[in-house]
């Protein structure tokens, strides 16, 4: 059983049809890729795993369970599927530590003293201990998106969902961030990006999926969708971006 | 030009200032949660409670608030509701700065970007939880300046209640101004107690804001 499967989704907004009839799975350890024009469809795709956005039509079901925003659980959910926005969304008024911390406090259950532990753990993890008591306005913007992925880690999930976390970034901090997403793929995390990188998606992923128009275009591994695309569509987008 | 005679009534004076001090914290801090009451209320999906938090704010702000005093203290009663002058002063006062704190905490919640809410729902957070941590703090940041002055008004505007004799600062000016008839002389020493409690009032909110505000500001 995939980890995540999305069967046939249909989202609106307004009369817009954003997605189309999306079927997509994803297997425990996978990484997956997911690339395509502006207004493919891909980012909507990704809020929607974790119900930021509500489904018109079909499923998502994540570890077999059924995803919607009305589901009991949601916050539950929610805790074990990460997420990490484009533009960061540190909170400014909280320091770095308390940013990674919050939820860990409020939700898990874990004294000041554990938590500053996970702190200094999360933070190792992305290269960041030494920032552990700056403000996230002292930061770079490749800074603020590695502590927006240890505020991640530090709640230990299964999933994580990466949304064009490189975009807002100045191409010289591009590759530290890139670097932090490598390691978390080598250990084995199950993600799902939606990355404009498409060097990180050649090495890194192992399936890359094309969104065109609201559909799962192609898909396949990342040499042979690059080498040998099947639509004029991919055709043109690989020629686009090169 | 003699303030001799004022001498005689320190005692009533510094009563009168610690009742106009009264009145003003009461009505502040009343005031202050029903604007942060308000202003969710303005921003839930429940039509009824907009439409009531609406019409209070505008029937509390385009309303001079000496009638508002007034109806409190004199009209009331006729319902079978009779409060003492402090009472009724610090009702009306309450839900005049009510009205205008609405829509200052309503601007701050407003400022808040809705991704910040969807980073604290992705952790997991609840809705309060939400509120509390993570849209609150900052909110109230970036109102605190209309805050203070909004506060200021109220200050002042608690000589008003001299109407009703709650005996504050103003209605003790009355009293003594009518015992010496030194008219210049007793406004001109409650003009300046006025003053100095604004300004120490300055000091104090310059002193929470370096220490409740300490994050620097976005560039």
């Amino acid at each position: 059983m995939a980890l995540v499967e999305i069967r046939d989704v249909y989202k609106k907004f307004g009369h817009v049809e954003v997605l189309k009839g999306v079927s997509l799975d994803v297997a425990e350890g996978e990484i997956v890729t997911i690339i395509g024009r502006s207004g493919s469809g891909k980012s909507t795709l990704l809020r929607c795993i974790n119900a930021l956005e509500t489904i018109e039509g079909g499923e998502i079901r994540v570890e077999g369970r059924q995803i919607h925003a009305k589901m009991p659980d949601l916050r539950q959910f929610r805790q074990r599927v990460g997420i990490v926005f484009q533009a960061f969304n540190l909170f400014p008024h909280l320091n770095v530590e308390r940013n990674v911390t919050l939820a860990p406090l409020l939700t898990g259950g874990i004294g000041k003293a554990e938590a500053r532990a996970l702190a200094e753990d999360v933070l190792t993890r992305v290269g960041l201990a030494d920032k552990i008591d700056a403000w996230p306005e002292q930061l770079s913007g490749g800074q603020q998106q590695r502590v927006a992925i240890a505020r991640c880690l530090a709640m230990k999930p299964h999933l994580m969902l990466f949304d064009e976390v490189t975009s807002a970034l100045d191409p010289e901090l591009v590759g530290e961030v890139l670097k932090v997403m490598e390691a978390m793929a080598r250990q084995g995390m199950t993600m799902i990006l939606v990355t404009h990188e498409m060097g990180f998606a050649r090495n890194v992923a192992n399936r890359i999926v094309f969104m065109h128009q609201g559909r799962v275009w192609e898909e396949g591994p990342p040499a042979e969708l690059f080498a040998h695309p099947k639509t004029p569509e991919l055709k043109s987008f690989i020629a686009s971006v090169k | 030009m003699n303030f001799q005679p004022l001498w005689r009534y320190q005692d009533q004076l510094i009563e009168g200032v610690l009742i106009t001090l009264a009145l003003t914290l009461v009505a502040a801090i009343v005031g202050l949660v029903i604007g942060v009451a308000g202003a969710v209320a303005l921003r839930g999906n429940f039509r009824p409670a907009r439409m009531l938090v609406r019409s209070y704010i505008e029937l509390f702000r385009n309303t001079p608030s000496l009638i508002q005093i007034f109806l409190i203290f004199f009209v009331l009663p006729s319902f079978g509701l009779k409060l003492p002058a402090f009472e009724s002063a610090a009702v009306a006062l309450s839900l005049y700065f009510g009205a205008y704190s609405v829509e200052i905490v309503r601007a701050g919640l407003d400022s808040i970007p809705k991704s910040q809410i969807e980073a604290g729902q992705c952790l997991g957070l609840t809705g309060w939880q939400v509120f509390r941590h993570i849209v609150l703090p900052p909110a109230m940041r970036n109102v605190y300046p209309a805050f203070t002055s909004q506060f200021v008004l109220l200050l002042l505007g608690t000589s008003l209640a001299s109407q009703v004799a709650a005996g504050e600062l103003f209605h003790v000016a009355s009293f003594i101004e009518s015992r010496t008839y030194r008219s210049f002389e007793v406004y001109a020493a409650i003009c300046v107690i006025y003053f100095a409690l604004v300004m120490a009032f300055k000091a104090l909110f310059a002193v929470i804001d370096a220490t409740a505000f300490r994050w620097p500001r976005r560039q």
